[in-house]
């Protein structure tokens, strides 16, 4: 049986072949630019690429999350050509260039049955610090707070930390939650629990029916509207993070994201438009 | 043309290569642990990770804390709980399948068993997150607690249990069954002292995997157990385990926090190892234990 007796040999040469073709797969003179970091700005970084890679077709642009530290980390190190964060950068990163494409508001958010209509930041410190651990006391329902807050690292936490200035082991949380998605999930299972998340997707989850209450802050509500006239006070800029001076194709992405072609983008996912 | 000797040869060496492959691959894995956490126990010291005050890492040594003792005991109770609950549902669900179903339900029953065992562990996770935790929630807390992890880990590692003690009862030899049989035992008998017995090693394998299973799962735990670093007090608490840790801090971690993070890993290997020991002793033990 010749044919039979060939097999183990020409399984394993297929086999080999197939490694050796995957990874030399897509060397052609394509372009690609790597953009890592904030998982905020990521989808609507995604949607821009796509809209990028239509009048370019010979760049491919990767997107990657992994958080602002990362993409902060990254653009600095060289290992992504175009970091991503969702805040302004700090003054020990004055090595690298912010260029701002969209805002964000963060907003306080309860589930749709609870009776209460607006926290002070005074009542929101000593509720996030275990002062205050009942509804009751801030004019609610005789339950226990579930206090949510964010894991160590995120830009969400850390933007909320700043604005009303606690040190990160001084807050008690009953939950730690990841991303916005499931902060949202969190509140809107659970009539007493008061968490804090991204105003856009906060505003896309309340029109897509899920039962949560944006709470207004310092007497502003918080929707994506104040935001984009800056009378909402917790917000931050969504930025693409470069080093050195930019050319090429990073430099097109680049300019193509802080112009008027991406506003449709940015709308669509809730985020707010800069001033142009 | 080849002989039928060279392609024996051909498919030996293929086949060495390949266990070999196994078996180095989680030596580099090993090792690659190992050295990423090498910073780590250097600078921020091996012993600290149990008595320092809290788990707020920072990239440096001096300013974080890094007890890991709390993530550890969430990791032991949920993997435990699920185990406990699992186990028994799954032989039991096993001996049904084999012993006691009729064969028009047999079948649609370990179809649905697998495609069970096939659901993606986020899918999982989310369903616990949306059902699961309002439901606990109404106990009282948060939802997001140990019972939610354990429940949510007990779901996923039923199939995996149930399909391989049921795989270890069909591979009972027929002739055992009949001898039981022509003795008289009854269904009961003959399953206790004759089926249980000789499928034990199976129904062994099934809990070390169902054990490794739950101890290593992530996404569906990150979702249900509200990760708060702290000792369980109550089977409603919320804690953390390592891996949701791993997987909540990663993307941020730089310097000594990326190494702690690493040592957790680490110590979870060493977990699952020791795990995976136990049981395995356990069952060479009750099996000399049976023979004498």
């Amino acid at each position: 049986m010749p044919l039979c007796s060939r097999r183990p040999a020409a399984l394993l040469l297929a086999l080999a072949t197939s490694l050796l073709l995957a990874s030399c797969g897509g060397s052609s003179n394509q372009t690609r630019l790597t953009v890592t970091g904030s998982s905020t700005v990521a989808p609507l970084m995604a949607e821009i690429a796509l809209q990028f890679e239509k009048t370019h077709p010979d760049v491919r642009v990767d997107v990657q999350t992994g958080g602002s530290s990362r993409g902060v980390a990254d653009a600095r190190r060289g290992l992504a050509d175009i970091g991503m964060a969702s805040r302004a950068l700090n003054d020990d990163e004055s090595d690298l260039t912010a260029h701002t494409i969209a805002y964000d508001g963060i907003g306080m958010i309860v589930h749709a049955d609870n009776p209460v209509r607006a926290l002070s930041p005074q009542q929101i410190i000593d509720i996030y610090q275990g002062r205050t651990d009942n509804w009751q006391v801030v004019g609610g329902p005789d339950a226990q707070i579930i206090v949510v807050n964010k894991a160590q690292g995120r830009s969400t936490l850390e933007i909320f930390l700043e604005h009303f200035e606690l040190a990160a082991p001084s807050i008690k949380a009953d939950v730690v939650i990841g991303d916005n998605e499931q902060g949202i999930k969190t509140v809107a299972g659970n009539p007493y629990a008061l968490g804090y998340v991204s105003i856009g997707a906060a505003e896309y989850a309340v029109g897509a029916g899920e039962p949560l209450r944006l709470l207004p802050l310092e007497g502003v509500e918080a929707s994506t509207a104040n935001v984009r006239s800056q009378r909402y006070p917790m917000r931050r800029p969504l930025n693409l993070v470069t080093r050195g001076s930019l050319e090429g194709p990073a430099a097109a992405l680049v300019a193509h994201a802080q112009s008027s072609s991406v506003d449709p983008l940015i709308r669509q996912l809730y985020f707010v438009i800069p001033q142009r | 043309m080849i002989s039928p000797q060279r392609v024996d040869a051909t498919l030996l060496a293929a086949l060495r290569i390949s266990a070999g492959l196994a078996g180095v691959l989680l030596l580099i894995i090993i090792f690659f642990m190992a050295a990423e956490s090498w910073a780590g126990l250097r600078d921020i010291g091996a012993l600290r990770f149990v008595p320092d005050a809290s788990w707020h890492p920072e990239q440096t040594a001096a300013n974080g804390s890094f007890r890991i003792t709390a993530m550890v005991a969430a990791t032991l109770a949920a993997t435990a709980g699920a185990v406990v609950l699992a186990t028994p549902l799954a032989i039991g669900a096993a001996l049904f399948l084999r012993f006691y179903a009729p064969p028009g339900l047999a079948g649609p029953f370990k179809r649905i068993v697998e495609l069970l065992a096939g659901v993606p562990s986020v899918v999982y996770g989310f369903w616990g997150l949306v059902v699961l935790v309002p439901l606990l929630a109404t106990l009282g807390g948060p939802g997001q607690s140990l019972l939610a992890g354990i429940l949510i880990l007990t779901l996923m590692i039923l199939p995996t249990i149930t399909l391989l003690a049921h795989a270890a009862l069909v591979s009972v030899p027929p002739a055992y069954l009949q001898a039981a049989a022509a003795l008289g035992m009854s269904r009961w008998t003959t399953i206790r002292s004759v089926a249980l017995p000789a499928a034990r090693g199976g129904l062994f394998t099934g809990i070390v995997l169902g054990t490794g299973r739950a101890a290593g799962e992530t996404m569906a735990v990150l979702m249900v157990c509200g990760n708060i670093v702290q000792l369980p007090d109550s089977l409603l608490a919320p804690v953390r385990t390592l891996t949701a840790n791993i997987a909540l801090e990663m993307a941020y971690a730089l310097g000594d926090h990326r190494a702690a993070l690493f040592v957790s890993g680490l110590v979870l290997m060493l977990l699952v190892t020791g795990l995976v020991l136990a049981v395995a002793r356990l069952d060479a033990s009750s099996g000399r234990f049976r023979h004498g």
